[in-house]
């Protein structure tokens, strides 16, 4: 029980106490919900933001709340404030109690005792607060120079850091009392490439759950470089084929791939609505053999890892597609509750004003045995995909696209010339089971924001390279 | 908080600032209500108090941000206290600073309604299970509604600055959206609509049940097209989404910076003479309108393109003192994030095409588009380069045709503009905020299935 008080103590500047937490929890009961549950936030981010030469501003931002959360008779009542004090949160608590009960049959409350349960925070070896702003602005003004520096074509450059620390509590009816402590940090640089024939764009952007220990993993100058010359190898691109190629993607950020054709789909809040063409699958073979796929929250200081989920489940791996049979879905504790089985860890939520729900966390294809080379080899006309941007999906229907922002056509088996962007769309159920190689190459790719009913989450996504017989490219060449 | 009230805070805050120094505060404060309906019960219910306060700081040409979720007297100080120092580090820049008073009269627009505060929630989850509940019964085809959701909010905007600024309104809104599924037994396919008001009365749930219904049932049987050039029939929704990534090229943050293929054609005719639009935000029928803008500076009608002519672009104080044409009162923020240039109330004006179905009756080979997706991922603002996925009807020799999905559309927005080939009579105010007739847009790629 002291151990608990510590530990929320350590939320700084968002001290709730255990008996402050119990009377909460008793009060969102008293109407006789079946579950309760206290979510509070203390985020900081810290950004700097170099473009066209100059730092256009540093910006702070601090936001810190509670979101309280009552469940009766199936009904999700959610109330949030930003005020901290016990008078505030019982009273959140009773609106939140409130919203619940107005469908549900009344019933009589009980009191809640809470436990701590531990969590181990990602190790952080350089807390970006103990950095000074100075080498921060150091950092985005060498890439600036490194991406003008790079070539005569590169008329503009944007370079940005930004770290956040986010520090949550959970504490819910059940009895569970937990505290989670995360730090991230990203870098990226976005050059424009001015040719003959229009300008071009080329970026590169990491970012991992680690401090600024970031940039001591990774060259500022290399970033900078490569996406100077991104933009740069565009200008001589010609226009994107269009219809159908048989089509190699490279490894790292051809992620989004399977994030998008299939991730989504997997999640048990559109399962449960019949929103997913995966629902009723379980155990029957919906992709390639080739194809493992696994969601893993604990990848060390990937961009989706923390110790506990926005519900206080510890974060877990769970392997979603075996050789190509689909094993399991993304649980969080609401869809777990419903079936009678134990949150997967899925459960996450963009702030202390939003409600939980399934979410990915790392998701990637494990690699495979073929050499990459010998993948690519064997295509006598297709389309190489270096790099992919963002996607979407329609879960139901399960089509999706996602964006090429560095592609390349594959001639006799051989990488030529670079295309101009374009869009490839695909069916998910289909390209998963037109995978039929899977490279040894394997690579976490950038870090990525994963949108779902308006609320952002960072998600890491990876792949080996990988080829599909078959897909759409959305170019505007004949 | 009432308008007046964030105003005092921010101007007290505002008027901290030391000799040489420019403050400007901005703050809001909202309540909201958020319901999620599923199978005729409440799945959640949201009920939500927002603040937000955004400090900045020009101080020898140096520019400082700092932003809160809180309007607590601690945190508003300590934010001060941040934007300060955060502007210590960044680069001298002699255009740095916040909007100065430029005289222009605001408008007076009541974005408020009383009755809003009529509604009990038992009306508004009343209203999300009503649509759900018509939805499903419309046609045994629809087997499912994915979501079903009311949402409401009112809040009040506050900006004051060293410079003598002084700006706050207060504002409602209202919206329902739904997502229907629908079965043929061999594909799934999902429709969605919604609509926004400034109060529950201004909702046309008629309009959304119906949509949504239709979007589902007419894509079920969709096939991968063959790849061709086609035309394609935007329906006045779809035509805002299409013309508002357009505009988002026309502001003045992209000219200084060279990042719009249009930068230096003002004058120039950049798109088919049958096309006109501008930003216009004092239209009081317009869900964009607004009586300031993110500065605190008047909001005002903003020419874009007059018969395919550039006639400019939308500039914030920033921008607008670099790009050497001063502001257009044209900021957009929220009071957390730093203000930059876009438009408001995008309004594009209608032509004498008639309506979707004279449209479509003037189409050999094209597309009825119902959705477009991928545009975060699609549409490369600098280079012009854009590739969407589509679902939709094809259009043979003036009639609706199969349903197509699992293709997309390429070209780029140079094209898309030049390439207007009939503007409809048909302009409606959509809840986006945008007004639109419905537009047909030719020579585009259509890629699917080899032919």
């Amino acid at each position: 029980m002291i151990e608990g008080r510590l530990l929320s103590a350590t939320i700084v500047g968002c001290v709730i106490d255990e008996p402050v937490l119990n009377r909460v929890l008793t009060a969102a009961l008293a109407d006789g919900a079946e579950f309760a549950e206290v979510f509070a936030e203390d985020a900081e981010r810290n950004s700097v933001n170099l473009d066209d030469g100059r730092i256009e501003n540093l910006a702070s931002s601090r936001d810190r709340g509670a979101g309280i959360r009552v469940i009766a008779h199936g009904t999700v009542g959610f109330a949030h404030t930003a005020d901290l004090s016990e008078a505030s949160l019982v009273r959140a608590a009773r609106a939140a109690a409130e919203a619940a009960r107005r469908h549900a049959a009344p019933g009589s409350g009980h009191a809640v005792e809470i436990a701590t349960q531990s969590s181990s925070p990602a190790p952080v070896e350089k807390p970006p607060a103990d950095v000074d702003k100075a080498t921060k602005v150091g950092a985005v003004r060498r890439a600036d120079q490194v991406a003008r520096a790079y070539d005569r074509a590169i008329t503009q450059v944007s370079a940005n850091y930004a770290d956040t620390r986010r520090r949550i509590l959970v504490a819910n009816s059940d009895g569970l009392l937990t505290t989670d402590d995360q730090t991230r940090t990203q870098f990226s640089v976005s050059c424009v490439a001015t040719g003959d024939a229009g300008m071009q764009t080329g970026r590169e952007s990491v970012g991992h759950t680690m401090g600024y220990e970031l940039l001591d993993r990774y060259s500022v100058d290399e970033l900078a470089t490569s996406a100077a010359a991104r933009a740069v190898s565009k200008l001589e691109a010609r226009p994107a084929p269009s219809g159908t190629h048989t089509v190699v993607i490279g490894p790292g950020s051809g992620g989004v791939l399977f994030h998008e054709a299939c991730g989504h789909g997997l999640e048990a809040d559109l399962v449960r609505k019949g929103a997913s063409t995966f629902a009723g699958k379980l155990g029957q073979k919906v992709a390639s053999e080739l194809v493992t796929l696994i969601d893993d929250g604990t990848m060390a200081g990937e961009w989706g890892q923390f110790a506990v989920d926005d519900e206080g489940q510890p974060a877990a791996r769970n392997v979603l597609i075996e050789n190509g049979v689909l094993v399991d879905y993304l649980w969080d504790g609401i869809r777990a509750r419903q079936e009678g089985r134990p949150s997967s860890g899925n459960g996450r939520r963009q702030s202390y004003k939003h409600l939980p729900m399934v979410r990915m966390t790392n998701t990637y294809l494990a690699g495979g045995q073929t050499d990459p080379a010998d993948i690519i080899a064997g295509v006598a006309n297709g389309v190489y995909v270096a790099r992919l941007g963002g996607g979407q999906v329609n879960t139901t229907s399960g089509d999706f696209v996602f964006g090429m922002t560095e592609a390349y056509l594959i001639e006799d088996g051989k990488i030529t010339t670079p295309l101009r962007e374009g869009q490839l769309i695909g069916n998910g159920p289909k390209v998963l089971q037109m995978i039929d190689a899977v490279g040894n190459d394997f690579e976490m790719g950038p870090p990525g924001t994963c949108g779902k009913d308006g609320q952002g989450v960072p998600v890491g996504d990876g792949v080996p390279t990988l080829r599909v017989t078959e897909m759409t490219i959305g170019g505007t060449a004949a | 908080m009432t308008p007046d009230e964030l105003l005092m805070l921010a101007s007290r805050l505002a008027e901290k600032a030391a000799p040489g120094e420019q403050i400007e505060v901005a703050c809001s404060h909202g309540e909201s209500t958020s319901i999620r309906v599923y199978e005729g019960a409440v799945e959640s219910l949201t009920q939500a108090e927002n603040s937000g306060i955004g400090v900045r700081v020009i101080r020898d040409g140096r520019e400082g941000f700092a932003s809160a979720g809180t309007l607590d007297p601690d945190v508003v100080d300590q934010m001060l206290a941040q934007a300060r120092d955060n502007a210590r580090f960044a680069e001298v820049d002699p255009d740095a600073g916040i909007a100065e008073p430029d005289g222009v009269e605001a408008v007076d627009i009541d974005l408020w309604r009383d009755e809003l505060a009529d509604y009990s929630i038992e009306d508004k989850v009343a209203m999300a299970v009503e649509i759900e509940a018509r939805v499903l019964a419309a046609d045994s085809r629809i087997v499912g509604v994915r979501t079903s959701t009311y949402g409401d909010g009112a809040g009040s905007f506050a900006l004051a600055s060293s410079n003598g600024i002084r700006a706050a309104s207060r504002s409602t809104s209202a919206g329902i959206g739904i997502q229907a599924l629908a079965d043929d037994g061999n594909q799934m396919q999902t429709g969605y609509a919604g609509d926004g008001a400034r109060e529950p009365g201004g909702l046309d749930l008629d309009e959304v049940v119906d949509r949504a219904v239709r979007q589902a049932l007419d894509l079920l049987g969709s096939r991968k097209p063959t790849t061709r050039t086609v035309s394609l029939v935007l329906d006045p929704r779809l035509a805002a989404t299409m013309m508002s990534v357009i505009a988002g090229t026309l502001n003045g943050g992209r000219v200084i910076k060279g990042r719009t293929p249009f930068a230096g054609r003002v004058g120039e005719t950049i798109a088919s003479p049958l096309l006109t639009f501008s930003d216009e935000p004092i239209d009081p029928d317009s869900l964009g309108a607004d009586a300031y803008d993110g500065e605190g500076l008047a909001c005002r009608s903003v020419p874009l393109v007059t018969d395919g002519v550039l006639r400019g672009f939308v500039w914030d104080s920033y921008t607008g003192r670099r790009g050497g044409s001063g502001s257009t009162g044209s900021a957009q923020r929220a009071a957390r994030g730093l203000p930059s240039p876009g438009v408001h109330a995008l309004s594009v004006a209608a032509g004498e095409g008639g309506g979707l179905d004279d449209l479509i009756a003037g189409v050999e080979d094209g597309v009825l588009v119902f959705s477009l997706a991928g545009l975060h991922s699609g549409v490369n603002a600098v280079s012009g380069d854009l590739s969407l996925g589509v679902e939709g009807r094809m259009i043979r020799n003036g009639q609706l045709a199969e349903p197509i999905g699992e293709a997309t559309v390429g070209s780029t927005l140079q094209r898309l503009l030049l390439d207007v080939e009939a503007v409809g009579s048909d302009r409606i105010h959509l809840s986006s905020g945008i007004s639109t007739p419905s537009l047909v847009i030719g020579d585009v790629m259509l890629s699917g299935a080899a032919a």
